[in-house]
């Protein structure tokens, strides 16, 4: 190493060669896997696997029901971080956590609990069968498990940014004259819009992938909620790893796409918050 | 993603507000009632569903159906494949907040992107990208097919020992591996940004060397951030169920972890037994809750007793 | 000389932050290297420290003549006060001292016993005897600083050296604490550099001021060198305040137009004046609270401003008021011909006839 890179803390070779090392064998050998396996796929073969109704189906409903659940998300998001912050009550903490959940439970117990509930026999399905709506088994079951999924994302990204606000934007509106609504709506929202898109995406990309907590009370009907993720394991188990690999390779082009569309809120976010 | 998940950089919460920010007392109580009706419905509902149903046949069914040794061993190897799967991102954690957060380089930036990039990886591909490498028609499946492979008698022991990396073990804890793989390093990167390099330096110019001044100055500091992606990581390791779906084979007793042992009783229209395996998955989440808040707790005490004191 | 630095030289991609530096510090000596920010001076100490490194095969460090150009920094015996302290927040004030005693290695380490005996004498020399036990957390921002102090003497360093030991204090603290550091600092007899761009504290405290700009040293002196015979405008502007005044009559050898500065306590104000040298001014404004008194003047003849300062007596002779017509003479003058800058004193007990005749328009 050349005298003007030395460095006085040392360490720097080791713990950038771990990590490359690891980076590499871990994360990026294991997903070139993927691309290199649709090189070899024809043209037509790819598009036949990727294309083919059954799979444009499922993209459908994926995409349609993570968009409602990240939408929905967004507006109950935003109350829940809202009132968090800015409302104290008895037990605030124990809910702040509670948000947590979500992340902390393992996904199938959030799939089978859920399918309990909203299962025609269950606490919630059995007040809805009575007017003939059925949650679990339809698309609305899959919208309920994706919301589920999302709730932390949107909650924790605004959190923080609801914390932050500066109390003086509130007061000077309010002497200016505005109402609180007027405060809130023209001085408050357009501050939480930036992280609100942030969280909208990172629930979004999440829901797209979602697996664990889907597969149970989806039904898994094909062309009806049949969804991406749970298409690739049926290929996978009919040992069609070509059509599997290009279905993958389609969602991960989606993913790497929300992947930088969140960098890009982020950093968005980020100057907006030190204007 | 993961900023999300991580937040211990959060303050401890509302204070006495100033007036013009108080909002009217029946939009508090709306928007109150809102949020805990909204959260009751998709948070609380689902998790004493699971208990409920655990217990529908009552404490001794639930009791019989957890002693249940597929069960037992589907505890087993899930604690495995965690204990081997924390420690070696602990390990990765560290020493990638180290290189990012002590040095510039070319390219940081998009290594931190590429640590990310898990995150942004459906679970179900996560399963998929290590069946293509070692499945039976993956790379290593051609290895040990073969007639003329590099390094013959790796191979050689290889197929003496039937060794198998997709349907067995080494597969899920590698696809678990992968799944928690930025966890540690997302929470450690940004603290040690913020900590800066002053206290590192200050050790190094009164004649520490590199370990002391890591093991004596540098983790302290960050053992809380350190502590609290170990927590998030783990949780995630034990609970992983779409990416560790792909690569087990489901064998009983041989493969499953926890959370396949689940789907597999649930399947069989075995529901206490499914909910009972199922609750202890859960127990495990609200242990997760609880070690996250007391750790968020402590660090907002400490962050306002420094600030006090400033 | 306890530190000799030669020809260092530090670039940070097209930033040069040092161009070819080099000083003497000698033996036993408090000295202050003074300069705006971003002038250098923080990169020299720590490169003396260690703590960086100067570009590839340039300049080289000796302390007390030996070569540590190559010497890693905990080896270098320097001890290093960070600008906001760096104390180890996780350890008690004791262990903060005891730090650099107890990670040398077994054979070198002094026993339990030696280290606490150390820390002790220190926390009773910084006279902080009963806060061992705190964590910094717990201290105020100057006792902080005193530990900090503690902590890179406890190895017993041969050079000490303070990045801005000050900066993060306020008033009152900062005045109190320098003086202590001055009496210290003379009891202990270390040599020690301090960063600072603060030239109050630099005249005040050091007995030799190295004066930097622009990642080059202007000048070397004690403090009542610098500032009665800065070398350089540079010099002159930055310490303390002073009237600039350009000039096209040009007294001395040299092409362009000069500069010319005056001190404002070198600026006499009189009622009447008769002589050739007084310059026709107005008053602006008298600001008579403070130490001394200070009136802002205005030139009759071109509105150029001119700031006096006098004595709280003498201002209550004159007894000025706004709008006042006055003359002014200068005690003493700083000329500096345009391009060369070198220095040639015009200073007289009068003006000088070039300069005070307000008819060749200074």
């Amino acid at each position: 190493m050349s005298r003007s890179h030395r460095s006085v803390i040392p360490g720097f070779g080791l713990s950038l060669g771990l990590t490359l090392t690891y980076l590499s064998l871990i994360v990026l050998l294991p997903l070139s896997a993927a691309f290199i396996k649709t090189l070899g796929m024809s043209w037509d073969d790819f598009w036949t696997a990727v294309a083919s109704p059954r799979v444009v189906a499922s993209y459908r409903i994926s995409f349609l029901a993570s968009l409602a659940a990240a939408s929905v998300n967004c507006v109950f998001g935003l109350i829940v971080a809202w009132v968090l912050v800015r409302y104290p009550f008895p037990g605030r903490r124990i809910v702040d956590a509670l948000v947590g959940l979500p992340f902390a439970l393992p996904t199938a117990v959030a799939g089978i609990a859920l399918t309990a509930l909203y299962a025609p026999n269950g606490w919630i399905g059995a007040l809805a069968a009575p007017y003939g709506v059925k949650i679990a088994f339809t698309e609305i079951g899959i919208f309920i498990a994706l919301t589920f999924i999302g709730l932390p994302f949107v909650v924790r990204t605004l959190q923080p940014i609801i914390e932050e606000l500066e109390p003086e934007f509130e007061e000077a509106s309010a002497s200016l004259g505005a109402n609180r609504w007027q405060t809130l709506r023209r001085v408050i929202f357009p501050q939480l819009v930036p992280a609100l898109l942030t969280g909208f995406a990172m629930a979004f990309a999440r829901a797209l992938g979602e697996y664990g907590s889907v597969v149970f009370i989806s039904g898994n009907m094909p062309m009806r909620t049949e969804i991406t993720p749970l298409l690739i394991i049926t290929k996978l188990e009919q040992y069609d790893y070509a059509g599997a690999t290009a279905i993958a390779v389609v969602m991960l082009g989606a993913s790497f796409l929300m992947l930088l569309v969140i960098n890009l809120l982020q950093k968005w976010s980020r100057r907006h918050h030190t204007v | 993603m993961a900023s999300a998940v991580s937040s211990l950089s959060r303050s401890a919460g509302p204070a006495a507000r100033p007036l013009a920010t108080r909002d009217a007392p029946w939009l508090r109580y709306l928007l109150t009632a809102v949020a805990l009706g909204f959260l009751a419905l998709f948070l609380v509902l689902p998790l004493v569903a699971v208990f409920a149903e655990a217990f529908r046949r009552g404490v001794g069914a639930y009791f019989a159906a957890l002693n249940d040794p597929d069960g037992l061993h589907a505890l087993k190897l899930t604690l495995l494949t965690a204990g081997l799967a924390v420690p070696a991102n602990l390990v990765f954690g560290v020493a990638a907040a180290w290189c990012i957060a002590k040095f510039t380089f070319p390219g940081k930036s998009l290594l931190i992107t590429l640590i990310d990039l898990p995150f942004a990886v459906s679970p179900v591909i996560s399963g998929l990208i290590y069946v293509l490498l070692f499945g039976a028609q993956g790379w290593y499946g051609h290895y040990l097919d073969a007639e003329h492979p590099w390094l013959p008698g790796l191979q050689a022991w290889l197929i003496e020992q039937d060794f198998k990396i997709i349907f067995a073990v080494p597969g899920i804890v590698l696809a678990t591996t992968f799944v928690t793989f930025p966890f540690i390093a997302r929470e450690l990167i940004p603290l040690m940004q913020t900590q800066g390099n002053d206290e590192e330096y200050a050790a190094i110019t009164l004649g520490a060397n590199g370990w002391q001044t890591f093991w004596k100055v540098t983790l302290p500091n960050i053992k809380w951030g350190l502590f609290y992606g170990v927590i998030l990581c783990n949780a995630r390791a034990m609970g992983e169920f779409g990416a560790v779906s792909v690569v087990s084979g489901h064998i009983r007793g041989e493969t499953n972890t926890l959370p396949l042992h689940v789907e597999i009783l649930y399947n069989e229209y075995q529901f206490v037994g499914a909910f009972a395996a199922a609750s202890i998955l859960a127990l495990l989440a609200l242990v997760t809750l609880v070690l996250k808040s007391l750790v968020e707790w402590a660090h907002a005490r400490r962050h306002a007793a420094s600030a006090a004191a400033n | 000389m306890s530190v000799l630095a030669r020809n260092l030289t530090k670039t940070f991609g097209a930033y040069t932050a040092l161009a070819d530096v080099s000083l003497e510090i000698p033996t036993g000596k408090l000295v202050a290297l003074l300069g705006p920010s971003g002038s250098g001076k923080t990169t020299l100490l720590r490169i003396i420290a260690g703590l960086e490194f100067a570009d590839p095969g340039s300049g080289r460090i000796d302390f007390h003549g030996a070569d540590v150009t190559d010497v890693p920094a905990g080896k270098r015996g320097v001890g290093f006060v960070f600008q906001h302290y760096a104390l180890f927040k996780h350890m008690t004030v004791a262990e903060n001292i005891a730090f650099g005693l107890t990670v040398r290695p077994r054979r070198e380490r002094p026993d339990r016993a030696a280290i606490d005996a150390r820390v002790k004498e220190l926390l009773k020399l910084i006279q902080l005897e009963d806060l061992g036990a705190r964590y910094p957390a717990q201290l105020s921002g100057g006792q902080r600083q005193r530990i900090a102090l503690a902590r890179a003497l406890a190895v017993q360093p041969k050079v000490l050296l303070l990045d801005e030991p000050f900066g993060a204090l306020d008033a009152r603290v900062r005045k109190e604490l320098r003086r202590w550091l001055r009496h210290f600092q003379r009891e202990i007899g270390v040599t020690t550099l301090f960063v600072t761009h603060d030239q109050e504290e630099a005249l005040e405290l050091a007995d030799e001021v190295i004066v930097m700009n622009n990642a080059k040293i202007e000048q070397v002196g004690t403090p009542q060198e610098v500032y009665d015979r800065p070398a350089s405008p540079f010099v002159i502007e930055f310490l303390g305040n002073v009237n600039r005044f350009a000039t096209k009559a040009n007294p001395l050898p040299g092409a362009g137009s000069d500069v010319l500065y005056v001190r404002p306590h070198d600026v006499d104000i009189l009622r009447d004046y008769h002589g050739e040298h007084g310059v026709r001014v107005r008053v602006q404004h008298v600001f008579s609270a403070g130490n001394t008194g200070r009136v802002a003047l205005v030139r009759a003849d071109n509105g150029d401003s001119i700031d006096a300062e006098l004595s709280r007596v003498r201002l209550a002779e004159l007894n000025l008021l706004a709008g006042d017509e006055a003359w002014v003479v200068f005690r003493h003058i700083r000329l500096f011909p345009a391009g060369g800058f070198t220095e040639r004193d015009v200073a007289t007990e009068d003006a000088t006839p070039a300069i005070a005749d307000p008819g060749q328009g200074i």
